[in-house]
């Protein structure tokens, strides 16, 4: 079972729909990769999913289902089996449905998160000890002492030269990749099954970005976390993910493995993403981008809402009727009436059903 | 410790440069001190003497580099009206000066700290909207008039607490009590409510900051979320209007002095400028302008101390 599932999840603010049943899982020791533009709604799927966003502010539906835990060393087979195809769960747990202090008890133990500016998302007056250790003594009922210890060798996981020193630091006194890496030791302190990564490196240098990335990459190797990685930069999304959501108006347009989603994406708003990605040496210097801006979540179109935009619009279904996500291939989910099947092999029956 | 020196050093420069406009007083208002002091008892061969006596008749510069001499001793001349030394005379009106300051500010924090807190976290409810505008009410209050609407339920009519009037702390704490609560409680709401809306918005404004929400990423209590990532933060800010707050209280808040018959620095300046008693006007404004150096001293103090960005940035 996946370590991380967001089932139909529906998100509303006032009278802005931001989400409009979107859904996906991750698996344990996997990457997921969600792409969009900005107001597509890929922060607020993880955000909603937690509860760091929800009610009276906003109105939640739907299903954010965390899996068992991977340390606990369950087998697939068994008494498993039968239990998912009765129990919609399969032994995880609806964070929606649970209460707050349940959901709480939930983020920074199991689900680890790391935001986008490094120098804002950690508090400017405390210390980097303080900040490491307070979520260990939270969940883990650690000792100062002994969170002390855990957050020494966290800091060294993460690849801080001279933990002892960085301890008794302050955000400021630190460079923005050194606090990102502070943020991703906070993260995975309570070595959490998710971590999920909101646009982690979007503040940074590029030479540092990539470090960060690297720097995640091997610790969700050695540590088997399932990672959620958020981010407006297909590229960065294509060199981590093992599989991509893309993300517009509040629903999933486009949703394969990576390779396919690279090599045969279909979304015209995918096309977009990766035509507008900055590459090195593109002569010009221009940056290719996608005309328009995202819909207004007050007042969404009646037919597709990506049909302002749009290159391909050629149905009259399209300025109707809005499309549904359908697969294109086995595991690969396309919203669009325009898209065409990249290879023409024909839809499996037991896939569309 | 280096920032603690500079900090210091660059308060006692600031309080020599008070020395030297105290000292210009004198010398720049109309009326020659010693005639006022005199009055109608002028005689030309006694204002010669007293004259030279105190000093007025040597070059400006002699006399500053005097007038500091003896001010570091604790000699800050002789009351024109009295004949006591200046020093005894302040350091007599201190201790009712300082006490009502720190009582009145306790009644302010007392009074800000969780209402201020509670109108943020409730923000845009009906509760918020109350505290806001009972809080705009005490800004605009006059302070004579709340104490006259003090004076005339808790003494008038209710007859609980003296109308007037003050006896020392060490002497009988609970009539000092009992004395100052009604002059405390017209500072302390008025400073109370200014502090309520700073403290307010502070709190409002942290509780946005990212790094809230990473420490709700982080599955704190909400009681650790609020104690240590937003009250600790909000309060950096706060500290300087509270310092300022308290400082005015000490410089003498002469209204209330008056209407409560308080005999602190504020009633003792507006007598002494009303004799035009220049030694006693000089020494109150030094002895106010140090205070207030040192509130601001001790606030800068305490910024450094919870906020390990400021050392940095002097």
């Amino acid at each position: 079972m996946p370590a991380l599932s967001v089932q139909d999840l529906h998100v509303r603010i006032k009278d802005a729909q931001i989400l409009r049943g979107v859904s996906w899982s991750v698996e344990h020791g996997q990457t997921l990769g969600i792409v969009g533009e900005s107001g597509s709604g890929k922060s607020m799927t993880v955000l909603a999913a937690t509860g760091l966003v929800g009610p009276p502010l906003a109105q939640v539906t739907g299903r954010a289902v965390l899996g068992a835990p991977h340390s606990s060393g369950r087998s697939s087979g068994g008494p498993d089996g039968p239990a998912s195809a009765t129990l919609p769960d399969g032994g995880g747990q609806d964070l929606l449905t649970l209460s707050p202090a349940g959901r709480r008890a939930v983020r920074g133990r199991r689900i680890g998160f790391v935001f986008q500016d490094p120098a804002t998302s950690l508090n400017p007056i405390l210390d980097v000890e303080r900040q490491l250790t307070e979520g260990l003594e939270e969940h883990l009922g650690m000792t100062r002492r002994a969170a002390r210890g855990r957050a020494l060798e966290l800091l060294e996981m993460v690849g801080i030269p001279d933990p002892e020193r960085r301890l008794r630091a302050y955000p400021h006194e630190l460079s923005g990749g050194m606090r990102q890496r502070v943020m991703i030791a906070i993260a995975l302190s309570c070595d959490p099954d998710v971590l999920i990564a909101d646009e982690a490196t979007t503040a940074l240098d590029v030479t540092i970005q990539a470090q960060i990335i690297d720097a995640v990459r091997d610790l969700q190797e050695r540590l088997g976390t399932a990672v959620v990685w958020i981010s407006h930069d297909l590229g960065v999304v294509g060199g981590l993910a093992d599989e991509v959501v893309v993300l517009y108006g509040g629903q999933v347009v486009e949703q394969a493995d990576v390779l396919t989603l690279f090599a045969q994406r279909s979304h015209p708003y995918t096309e977009g993403l990766f035509a507008s990605r900055p590459r090195l040496g593109s002569a010009g210097g221009h940056l290719t981008t996608i005309p328009g801006s995202p819909p207004d979540p007050r007042s969404l179109p009646a037919g597709c809402v990506f049909y302002d935009r749009c290159t391909l619009r050629s149905d009259p279904r399209c300025a109707t009727h809005r499309p549904e996500l359908v697969p294109l291939a086995p595991g690969h989910l396309v919203r669009s009436f325009c898209a065409t099947p990249v290879r023409d092999a024909p839809l499996d029956p037991e896939e569309t059903a | 410790m280096a920032f603690v020196l500079r900090r210091v050093g660059h308060s006692l420069v600031v309080l020599l440069g008070v020395t030297v406009v105290v000292f210009a007083l004198v010398h720049l208002v109309p009326g020659d001190p010693v005639r006022i002091a005199m009055g109608t008892r002028y005689d030309p061969d006694v204002y010669a003497a007293l004259r030279e006596a105190s000093g007025l008749d040597r070059p400006l510069l002699e006399q500053y580099v005097a007038y500091l001499g003896s001010a570091l001793t604790g000699d800050l001349g002789v009351s024109f009206r009295s004949g006591e030394p200046v020093t005894t005379i302040l350091l007599s009106r201190l201790p009712a000066t300082v006490s009502l300051a720190v009582a009145g500010l306790v009644v302010a924090l007392v009074v800000a700290f969780p209402l201020g807190v509670y109108s943020a976290l409730h923000h845009g409810k009906a509760s918020d909207v109350i505290v806001r505008i009972v809080s705009q009410v005490g800004v605009s209050v006059p302070d004579f008039w709340m104490a006259m609407l003090l004076i005339l339920l808790f003494s008038s009519t209710l007859g609980w607490l003296p109308p007037s009037g003050y006896v020392p702390l060490t002497e009988d704490p609970v009539e000092w009590a009992r004395r100052v609560a009604m002059p405390a409680v017209t500072l302390g709401l008025v400073a109370g409510s200014i502090m309520t809306r700073y403290i307010r918005s502070s709190v409002l404004e942290v509780l946005g900051a990212d790094h809230v929400r990473t420490a709700e990423s982080k599955g704190l209590r909400e009681r650790v979320v609020l104690g240590r990532h937003v009250v600790r933060n909000a309060l950096v800010p706060v500290l300087t209007i509270v310092g300022v707050q308290l400082a005015t209280m000490l410089g003498g808040v002469i209204v209330v002095e008056v209407v409560f018959a308080w005999p602190g620095l504020g009633r003792l300046v507006l007598d002494a400028v009303a004799a035009r008693d220049y030694p006693v006007v000089q020494g109150a404004v030094l002895l106010v302008a140090a205070m207030f150096l040192l509130v601001n001293l001790v606030v800068d103090l305490l910024y450094a101390r919870v906020d390990p960005r400021i050392k940095v940035s002097r």
